[in-house]
Parts: structure tokens; C-alpha cells; sequence
């Protein structure tokens, strides 16, 4: 029980600040209701995949820069491909883009190994190219998306003869839950990722234990090219186009991670906190907006905020390691 | 044991030392062969004019990727030059109108000190990593950026007569930028060369623990870093809108990523403790003739992306060789 | 273009061995390794090694430091490729590219730092590794483990314990040969006798052992034969009867031992009338569990010398002398003035110097030497400005000169070789003027000549009336330098020796913790270290 506690503490004790904001806001805005709730959600999204794909790279021990660009470029190819097609076409459209997010993911991977250049400066370099490509493919804002596709994250779920319960459940949530358990929680009971845990908690031991570390290190990054894909996805889903540019997907990702529990160095935590970290960012947003804050004041601070976790984190890794 | 210095080294390896030790000649090599490729792509484009037009524009990136060598021979890199740029160039702008230029140019240059502070105190007393350290201050100046923009949105812009003079202007056509660049780059260089400062940025970037043992407090020389870094990203941004002309919010934007790649090109390691301002210069003008090179190809700004991103990967890992051959 | 020369003087070897070693004529090697040669850039770590197992038998490797034990280990496990050799297993030539390799080849080692993931539980450790966990459990009581949770994280878990659990994780795969690195060193006595104990037990059942140890005791317990490795070469194969120890230092040594007797230094004079105030005192000094209650005093112009084994609290007080940690008690006083060090910069201002044991610690391998040498002068914040170049030059080069450091490839210290850098990490402090100097094992893997270039500058300097505390991992070296001898041993100084009585023996029954005057048998480990000096 104690070590339940010690090991998901973190977690718990964010989920506890989500529903103390929650309630909060509800504090706030007296009519803060479902809707609205969907709403967060819908804006979560793509945050939530960009944390999805930090997280794994992290927790392997590396760090991947290109995670906004990467979700540009996916972005960007999604609202093209799919700009005056027919709506079957994006059922290619959807594991087409997948399956660029996994291989360009793997190719970071694979630089890093063949190159031996270090993650950061490697993913440095290939968050320019993609960002480059990302433009090349669409110059302004535009595309399109498939009806059915939006669809999918607009509503709620219904239960049926559960009308109350099903307002908070949108649809947005359930894609999310479910895109991000297919992929977890097999991994998390697998070997592989055992050895992701392990190359990121000791490279020497994990090799030494026989771990195939280049191997381990390239999926690591393809899946979290994967997850890119995904947030890229939901990037064009959300808003109906695909932008060139990158929202501040790469610093609210670290942010998340590192407030989500998942140590910067690497092989501890799990993929629950940094998510629920990305609700509780995405939150004070909301609050502050409804505080009727100018919204360039709100990213000010939550800019300072994002710094400050960050800061706060490394200053956590340097007492450990001493 | 002591006679590897006098063996005889296989011509792989020679070569390897002589370009790790001189830098230079090949990159000279290289900026002629662009420079030559140009004329041959558009006979007659190579002249007095280019070459001052060139050197215009290679001045404001070759003194961004200033900021980039000092930071990178500690290990680091700063992001938020760009930022810092185009802060400092559309405050000064904005407060010319109202206040005399002096007063707008101080003004414009205190931001610049606070966010090389924030970064310093992040990098060095923290610990945190100098890319997203400097990725976040950016984010937050930017923001702030914004919000003063509502502020003075009334009272509009106006840039003084003397830096346009300074950005723009040619004295027997000599390009006036060189009055402000050559005393920055001869300090530059004798900082990194002849003062304990300087030492202590290639000896914090090579090896952080022996620094230490040798007394260097890291923090110290971070900080003091990260805030000339920022100081001259401010200077930049004066000279940058003098070239310009026009404020905007992502002025000096687009100039990080080929600060970046200039300081690779150079001979600066992106791992510390090794290169030099003079490289970087000379990285800067093999840019800003690459540039003019694809704008002629008509290579789209993607493209152009691309390459630079994949100049950073290449080079780094060619040097990751040499180092490691030794 | 020499191979078949080389194979030639393999076949002779082997031959050499075969003679020597009578009991394997009968049977296949289960490991046999040979030709193994690994170089990294110029320098050779294995010019020609081999090795050969045979089923049942524990053998051991041996060699001093830097003979290319470690390398020949992580060839045969794996983590690294030889640049040429052949290794069979049962016969069969194998290609072993990866510890994955090597484990599914039947070779399992356990390493001194012990290879479980820090940061996932013992039984996740388990499932990476595809063992067993029954198994497991049942290895784990046996080598004296009762209550073992696997669901503990490895970080959490005490080295020692950890190394057992190692050790256990490997029996538990069943492998034909076992190699264990050095296993008893960081466990407690119960401990290591159920571990020698089990692998006594392995060798019995017809599994092999090897067996790579310090401890004489131990091998001649426990070891059927040895291989001795010296510089990177295979020099024999014995077996372990009573009085082969002779013969083992011998080869382990070489040339080394016919050496001449040595004459003890000299007391210096200038040091005997001591001075009433000592330079450095150290009172109940304590960093976290492994520096418990050191006191001693160092006066001006002498060389004391440190004692002990591995890891007894010795890094850890040079750490706190040199500022790089903070003690968590006692005190240390300079000229009698209590002192506080928060940083090495601070011990730098009180004058006192630290020369780490590993020079890639200490210098700035790409930049050049000067720049090395002349690091503490812009360290200070009122240093950061202009460098007036021709003092700094005038005060590098006779730091330079004095420890004629060979600056034919001055521009990058890397470029130097190992004695020359290790010359630069004292010229460093030279030129700064400490009064103090601290080194730790400064003459580790140098060749002779700079060994007594060094010695004789630490007595230069201790002449000058500068004071130097001198760890050093070579006994032989104390008698040479120091003045006086302390002895730490579990995070206590447990002796101070004058040099005169400083001889090998007694130094090492002091590491040990045993004793002084009383006779006590430390069995062959005295004979050993008491060998040389008793030669005529």
C-alpha cells in the first residue's frame, strides 16, 4: 500500500489539483458545465499527443525537439491530402499520415544511433528540416478535412438513459483514451518497453543486460513520431486546417513531463501524469481567460509557468544526482 | 607511451588535424567556390554592389551567431536571440517616437538584459538544459512583446535617421555596418582570446569539472554569459531594423536557425571547449551567399529550411569523427 | 602480413601451457579463447591474450592494473569486438557481438558495479533478462538473502545486496561458464563466505568459474588454475597448489621484480623540527557513512602519505579537502584558522591544491597546454578581464620547464601522452603556488621514467616547505616519497607510520586493519607484498 502510494503519489496528487481547478473555475464561472468541459478537452488533444510522444523519448532518456515540427508536417500533409478529396479518401489519409509520423520518428532514432550525435542536436536538426518540409508542403494556413473525421471529436458519448453522465463524457476524451491505450498498454506489460525504461535508466546495465539498446532507442523515437502523427492529426481535426507554423507544442510537451513526474534523465514515470499534467496547463489557461485576463498576459504566464516547472524539474534531477 | 606525438599519422588523420586546427582554409575554400558558382549562374551578378549588399546582410547574422559561438563553446545555445532582437528593435522603435534616441535605445536594451539574466540564472544556477531554457524565455518575450504591442499601438513607429544611416548606408561604398561590426568582432575575438573570461568559456564547454576543481564557478561565468549574449542580440536588433525598415513582431525570427548553422559551419562544437569567433564570421557570409545562391535557384523558404537543418546534423556529426579519431 | 608469425608464437605459447598445466590434457576446453588482440588508437590493451577453460574448474584471471583484465572480460562477454583473435565455445567458434550474444553462448558475467537497471523493480529486472524467477528466489536464499522483496526498486537496494542479487540472477540461467569480476570486494564477511561458498559449489557440478580477484586467499581457496595476463599478453597458465604464489607475482610483475633495492628516503630535515602550527589539521572529520572520525595534522614542508585499500573513505577526504564536497562534520583548519569550503575554489584561496587520481578530471583535453596550466589564475571573478600574455608566459613556462613536460604537441593536452598530462595537473598548481598539494594516486598507469620524475617533485616541493598529502595505490611509492604514513581503513585512520617502519608488509597489514607489532598471519597476502623486499 505504502509503495502504491509512494510510487503514484505524484499522480494522485495531480489529479487532486485537476479537480481543485476544476472546481475553481466552476467558482469562477458558475456555468461552467459539460460544454465547456468538452471544450478543454478538444483543446487538450494535440497537447496531450505532443506529451504522449515527449514522454516516451524521455523516458527512454532522450529528449525530442522535433515533436512540434514533426506535428506540422503532419499536420499540414493531412489538411492537403484531404482539401477537395472525397471523405473515403481520408480513410487512407489517416494511416498514411500514421505511418510518416513512425517512420520519420524512426529515422530520428536512427540518426541518433548511426550518428552518435547527442538526441538534443540531432532532433535540433531534423526539427528544421521537418518544419522546412511542413512549409514546403502547405506556405499558409489552409486544407481541409474530412466531415467524419471532425466529427469524431465534437459531441459526446452517449449512454443510453445516462443523459448526465454522458455530457462530460465528449468524444474527444474517448479518441484520446483509447489512441493512447492501444498503443501504452501493451507496451508498458511488454519487453520492449521494459527496455525503453531500462535504456533510459542505465545505458551501460541495460546493455549489459543484454537490452539491443540502438534497437530500443529507434522505436522509442518511432513511436513517438507515432504519436506526433497523432496530435498533427487531431491539429487538423480540431481546427478543420493544417498551419506550417508550430503552435508551443515543444516547451508545453517538457513542461508536461516534467510536472507530470517523468524524470528529465530518464527511466521513471509513466505516461498518466505527464497527461494529466497537460489537463491541469491546459486549465489554468482556461481560468485565466475566464478571468478575463488579455490572452497575451495569459501566455506570458503560462509561459512563466511552463519556465518555472521546468526549472523547477532540473533543480530536482540536480539534487538527485548529488 | 610518449611517442604518439612523433609517429608517423596516416594522411586520413593529417588531414583530420590539419582541418580541426585550421578551420579556416577550407571554409575560405568553400565561400569562394559558392561565390564562384554565383557568377557562373549569373555572370556579372559578383560585383561592388553584391558585395556590399553581402556583407549588409552577413553583418547582423554573423553578430547573432556571436552570441551563438560564446554560448556553444560552453556547451550551450541561445534560442532567444531572435526574440531578444526583435524586442529591443520594435521597442526602440516605438519609443524613438516619444523619447530621444538614446533614451529609446537604453530603453529598448533593458529587455535584452533581463531575459539573458532569466537564461543565465536558468542554465548556470539551475541546471537547466540552455535549449529549452532559452526556447521558454523566448516564448515569454515574445508574449510580452505582444502585450506592449496593444500598448503602443496609437503612438506608432519611427526609425532614427543615424541607424538606417548605420543599417543601410555605403561610404565610398563601404557598407556603414562595418563601424559597428568590426569593433564588436575585434572585441569578440579578443575576449575569447586574451581575457580570463574568455578562457573560462572554453574551459567551462570542454570540461565542467575540471573548471571547477580549478576554481571556476560555473554559475558565474553563465550568467555573466547569457547577458552579453542577450546584450548583443539587442545590438543586433538596432542594427537589424536599420536594415529593415520595417518593425514587426518576427523581425529577427528567421535569423536563430541560420545563427545556429553559421557557428556550426565555422568550426564552433555544438559540444563546447572548441572553435572561434572568426570562423563564425566567415560561416556567416558562406550563408548569406548560399541564401542569395538559392533565391536565385528559387529555392522556396522551405527548402532553404531543409538544407540549414541539414547542415547542423552533417557538420556536427563530421566533427563528431574528427574529435573521436584521436 | 605477421599473422602466421603470430600464430606461430600463439601455438608456441599454448604449448608452453600445456606443459605447464597437466590436468587438461584429458578434456575439451569449454571457453578458449586466443590470439586476442585490442587496440584503441595507439595504445594496446591486449597484444596477444589468451584463455582456456575447462569444464568444472574455477579458474582465475590475473594481472596487475592495467595488464588488460577488464578488456579481456568485456571481449568474452561481449561489450566490446576484438580486432582479432579466435574465441570458442565447447569447441565451436563463436562470434559473440553483444552481451545478448554471450548470454545465449552460456557466458554470463557479473560485473563490479552490479548491471540491474536502477530504476525498475528486481523482478521487472527479471523479466528483462528472461530469468527465472523460482530459480532466482531459490539462488537468493542460498547465498544468504532471506527476505528479499522483488518488487523493490534496484536503487533502493544496498550495493552489496545488489551484487549478490547479480550474482543470483546469473546462477539462476544455469550458464557453462560463469565469469564474476572481482565478486567479494564491497560485501561483508557473511556475505562473501556463502558467495565463495556457492561458487566452490558451481565448479563441483561440473559448470565453470572465472574468477577474476585481488585476494590471494581467496584463488588459492577456490581457483583449479590461473592465467596471468601482463601488459596485454597471456604470460601463463598455473596450477594453484600451495607456493604458487611466488610464481604468479612473479609473472604478474615481470622484469619489474628484479628491480634494485630500493633506499628508503630520507626523513627530510627541514621537516623535523616541526613547526608548532601545522599547515593543514583535520579533526573528527565525517563525510556520510564512508569518512567516520579522521583526524591527523600535515606540517609545512612534508609529504604525508595515505594508506588504504579501495573505498575506504580516502576518495571522500580528498573530496572534502579539495572543497568538491561538503564534509557532514569535523573540522579542518588551515594555519590554525577553521576553514569552510563550499566550493573548490574556496580550498583554492586557503592554498590548497587537488591533483585528481584521473587526469581526464583534471584537464581540458582540447585545449592546449597553457591554457591548462594557467586555468586557477582566471578563475576569480577579478581575474575575467585582459590576460597580460607575457607574465602568464613567463609563469607557465617555468612550471614547464620544471616538470619537463614534453611540448612537442602542446596545442591539445589530449595530443599528450599519459605522463606528460599527468606532469600538467601538477605544473597547474606550480605555477598557481599552492602551499598545499593533495594527490590522489597521481603516478597510476604512467610509465617509470615520469613515475620518478613526479617522486622527486613532490620532495622538491616538500623541500620548499609546501605540504603534500599523497594517497597512492603503490605502496613500494611511500617509502620513496612521504615522510610520514597514514593508514585509513573503514573510513578511520588506524595508523600513523614514520617512513622508517613504513615497510610493505606492515603497511599492508595496517590496510588490512590488523594490528601493529603484533604478528599476525595474513597468509600468502603478506608473503606476497613482503616478497620483493625480501629478496637479496
Amino acid at each position: 500500500m505504502t509503495r502504491l502510494v509512494r510510487r503514484q503519489g505524484w499522480v494522485a496528487g495531480l489529479l487532486v489539483l485537476f479537480v481543485v481547478l476544476l472546481v475553481i473555475t466552476r467558482l469562477i464561472q458558475p456555468g461552467y458545465g459539460s460544454g465547456d468541459f468538452g471544450s478543454l478537452v478538444r483543446a487538450v488533444l494535440p497537447y496531450a499527443f505532443a506529451v504522449a510522444a515527449q514522454t516516451i523519448v524521455v523516458i527512454g532518456g532522450g529528449i525530442d525537439l522535433s515533436v512540434g515540427a514533426m506535428m506540422a508536417l503532419t499536420s499540414v500533409t493531412a489538411a492537403s491530402m484531404m482539401d477537395g478529396a472525397s471523405e473515403e479518401y481520408a480513410l487512407f489519409v489517416v494511416p498514411f499520415v500514421l505511418a510518416m509520423g513512425l517512420v520519420l520518428g524512426a529515422v530520428n532514432g536512427m540518426l541518433i544511433v548511426v550518428t552518435r550525435v547527442p538526441d538534443i542536436v540531432v532532433t535540433l536538426a531534423t526539427l528544421f528540416v521537418l518544419q522546412g518540409a511542413a512549409l514546403l508542403v502547405l506556405g499558409a494556413p489552409g486544407g481541409a478535412v474530412a466531415e467524419w473525421l471532425r466529427a469524431t471529436i465534437v459531441g459526446t458519448v452517449p449512454i443510453p438513459g445516462l443523459p448526465e453522465i454522458s455530457a462530460w463524457i465528449p468524444k474527444a476524451l474517448v479518441l484520446l483514451v483509447v489512441c493512447l491505450c492501444i498503443i501504452w498498454i501493451p507496451l508498458k506489460r511488454s519487453k520492449l518497453g521494459l527496455s525503453i525504461y531500462a535504456i533510459g535508466s542505465s545505458e551501460l546495465a541495460a546493455f549489459r543486460s543484454g537490452v539491443p539498446v540502438a534497437r530500443t532507442k529507434i522505436i522509442a523515437y518511432a513511436l513517438s513520431g507515432l504519436f506526433a502523427a497523432m496530435g498533427g492529426l487531431a491539429l487538423t481535426m480540431s481546427t478543420g486546417i493544417g498551419a506550417p507554423i508550430p503552435g508551443p507544442y515543444l516547451l508545453a510537451s517538457v513542461a508536461a513531463v516534467v510536472l507530470g513526474g517523468v524524470a528529465l534523465g530518464g527511466g521513471k514515470g509513466g505516461l498518466l501524469g505527464p497527461i494529466v499534467a497537460v489537463f491541469v496547463l491546459r486549465l489554468v489557461r482556461t481560468d485565466l481567460t475566464l478571468l478575463a485576463i488579455d490572452p497575451n498576459v495569459t501566455a506570458i504566464i503560462e509561459g512563466a509557468i511552463m519556465v518555472a516547472v521546468v526549472m523547477f524539474g532540473a533543480f530536482i534531477t540536480m539534487r538527485g544526482r548529488q | 607511451m610518449s611517442t604518439t606525438a612523433i609517429q608517423p599519422v596516416p594522411f586520413g588523420r593529417r588531414l583530420k588535424r590539419f582541418m580541426a586546427d585550421r578551420p579556416l582554409i577550407p571554409l575560405i575554400i568553400l565561400l569562394v567556390i559558392l561565390v564562384v558558382v554565383l557568377q557562373i549562374l549569373r555572370p556579372g551578378i559578383v560585383n561592388e554592389r553584391w558585395l556590399a549588399n553581402t556583407i549588409k546582410f552577413a553583418i547582423p547574422l554573423a553578430i547573432l551567431a556571436g552570441c551563438q559561438t560564446m554560448t556553444m563553446l560552453t556547451g550551450g545555445i541561445d534560442l532567444s536571440v531572435g526574440t531578444v532582437a526583435t524586442m529591443s528593435a520594435f521597442i526602440m522603435a516605438t519609443q524613438v517616437v516619444n523619447h530621444d534616441p538614446a533614451v529609446a535605445i537604453l530603453i529598448a536594451l533593458v529587455p535584452a538584459v533581463l531575459i539573458g539574466l532569466v537564461n543565465g540564472i536558468g542554465v548556470g544556477v539551475f541546471r537547466v538544459h540552455p535549449l529549452i531554457m532559452t526556447l521558454g524565455t523566448s516564448l515569454i518575450g515574445t508574449g510580452c512583446l505582444q502585450v506592449y504591442q496593444r500598448t503602443v499601438i496609437a503612438s506608432g513607429a519611427k526609425i532614427p535617421p543615424f541607424l538606417a544611416w548605420l543599417g543601410t548606408g555605403l561610404t565610398y561604398g563601404v557598407p556603414n555596418a562595418l563601424l559597428l561590426f568590426v569593433p564588436i568582432a575585434v572585441l569578440i575575438v579578443l575576449t575569447l582570446n586574451r581575457t580570463g573570461f574568455g578562457r573560462l568559456l572554453y574551459a567551462v564547454g570542454d570540461n565542467e569539472g575540471a573548471a571547477r576543481l580549478s576554481g571556476v564557478r560555473y554559475w558565474q561565468v553563465i550568467t555573466a554569459l547569457y547577458v552579453i549574449s542577450s546584450v548583443l542580440a539587442g545590438i543586433t536588433g538596432l542594427l537589424y531594423i536599420g536594415l529593415i525598415k520595417a518593425p514587426s513582431l518576427s523581425l529577427a525570427e528567421p535569423l536563430v536557425l541560420p545563427s545556429v548553422a553559421a557557428a556550426v559551419i565555422g568550426g564552433t562544437s555544438i559540444f563546447g571547449g572548441r572553435g572561434g569567433y572568426t570562423g563564425t564570421i566567415i560561416g556567416a557570409l558562406i550563408l548569406t551567399v548560399l541564401t542569395t545562391l538559392l533565391t536565385i535557384l528559387q529555392m522556396p523558404e522551405g527548402a532553404r529550411r531543409i538544407l540549414f537543418g541539414l547542415i547542423v546534423l552533417f557538420v556536427t556529426a563530421a566533427y563528431l569523427r574528427i574529435i573521436e579519431d584521436r | 602480413m605477421s599473422g602466421r608469425t603470430e600464430g606461430g608464437a600463439v601455438e608456441r605459447q599454448q604449448e608452453r601451457f600445456w606443459n605447464e598445466s597437466n590436468a587438461i590434457l584429458t578434456t575439451n576446453p569449454l571457453l578458449d579463447a586466443t590470439g586476442v588482440v585490442k587496440t584503441y588508437g595507439a595504445v594496446v590493451a591486449l597484444r596477444n591474450a589468451s584463455l582456456s577453460v575447462l569444464p568444472g574448474e574455477v579458474h582465475a584471471l590475473m594481472g596487475a592494473n592495467g595488464a588488460g583484465k577488464s578488456t579481456l572480460v568485456k571481449i568474452l562477454t561481449g561489450a566490446i569486438r576484438a580486432d582479432a583473435g579466435h574465441i570458442l565455445i565447447r569447441g565451436e567458434a563463436r562470434d559473440v557481438r553483444s552481451p545478448a550474444d554471450a548470454r545465449r553462448a552460456g557466458l554470463l558475467p557479473v560485473y563490479q558495479e552490479p548491471s540491474l537497471i536502477p530504476d525498475l523493480d528486481v523482478a521487472s529486472n527479471l523479466c528483462l533478462t528472461d530469468t527465472p524467477v523460482e530459480a532466482f528466489r531459490a539462488w537468493v536464499r542460498e547465498l544468504g538473502i532471506p527476505d528479499l522483496d522483488i518488487r523493490d526498486i534496484a536503487r533502493d537496494i544496498p550495493l552489496a545486496v545488489l551484487r549478490v542479487l547479480d550474482l543470483a540472477r546469473a546462477l539462476a540461467v544455469e550458464p557453462d561458464v560463469l565469469l564474476l569480476d572481482e565478486m567479494t570486494a564491497a560485501l561483508p564477511a557473511n556475505l562473501a563466505e556463502r558467495v565463495l561458498e556457492v561458487v566452490r559449489r558451481q565448479g563441483d557440478s561440473g559448470r565453470s568459474v572465472i574468477f577474476i580477484s585481488h585476494r590471494f586467499v581467496e584463488i588459492s581457496a577456490l581457483c583449479d588454475r590461473a592465467t596471468v595476463l601482463r601488459d596485454g599478453e597471456t604470460v601463463g597458465v598455473v596450477d594453484i597448489e600451495p607456493g604458487v604464489e611466488e610464481r604468479i607475482v612473479e609473472m604478474m610483475l615481470g622484469a619489474r621484480i628484479e628491480k634494485t633495492q630500493r633506499t628508503a628516503h630520507q626523513a627530510s630535515q627541514a621537516a623535523s623540527p616541526r613547526d608548532s602550527r601545522p599547515r593543514l589539521g583535520v579533526a573528527n572529520l565525517r563525510v556520510g557513512t564512508k569518512l567516520n572520525d579522521v583526524s591527523f595534522d600535515l606540517a609545512n614542508g612534508e609529504v604525508a602519505g595515505v594508506v588504504a585499500l579501495e573505498g575506504q573513505g580516502q576518495d571522500e577526504l580528498f573530496a572534502a579537502l579539495a572543497g568538491s564536497i561538503r564534509p557532514s562534520g569535523g573540522t579542518i583548519e588551515v594555519d590554525g584558522q577553521p576553514v569552510k569550503f563550499a566550493h573548490p575554489a574556496d580550498a583554492i584561496r586557503a592554498g590548497i591544491a587537488y591533483v585528481p587520481g584521473d587526469r581526464t578530471e583534471a584537464l581540458t583535453m582540447q585545449r592546449s597546454v597553457r591554457e591548462n596550466i594557467a586555468l586557477p589564475f582566471s578563475a576569480a571573478l577579478r581575474n575575467w578581464g585582459p590576460i597580460s600574455m607575457a607574465q602568464e608566459r613567463s609563469r607557465v613556462v617555468s612550471a614547464i620547464e620544471r616538470l619537463q613536460i614534453d611540448t612537442r604537441a602542446q596545442r591539445e593536452v589530449q595530443r599528450l601522452s599519459g605522463g606528460n598530462q599527468q606532469k600538467v595537473t601538477i605544473a597547474r598548481w606550480i605555477a598557481a603556488e599552492a602551499q598545499t598539494i593533495l594527490c590522489f594516486d597521481p603516478t597510476r598507469g604512467i610509465d617509470v621514467g615520469t613515475k620518478q620524475e613526479i617522486y622527486k617533485l613532490l620532495r622538491e616541493l616538500a623541500d620548499q616547505g609546501k605540504s603534500v598529502l599523497f594517497y597512492t595505490s603503490e605502496l613500494e611509492e611511500v617509502q620513496r616519497v612521504c615522510d610520514r604514513v597514514i593508514v585509513i581503513f573503514g573510513g578511520r585512520v588506524v595508523d600513523v607510520f614514520p617512513v622508517e617502519l613504513a615497510d610493505e608488509p606492515a603497511l599492508m597489514r595496517a590496510a588490512y586493519g590488523l594490528p601493529r607489532g603484533v604478528k599476525v598471519d595474513v597468509g600468502i597476502l603478506a608473503d606476497i607484498h613482503s616478497s620483493p623486499v625480501a629478496k637479496p
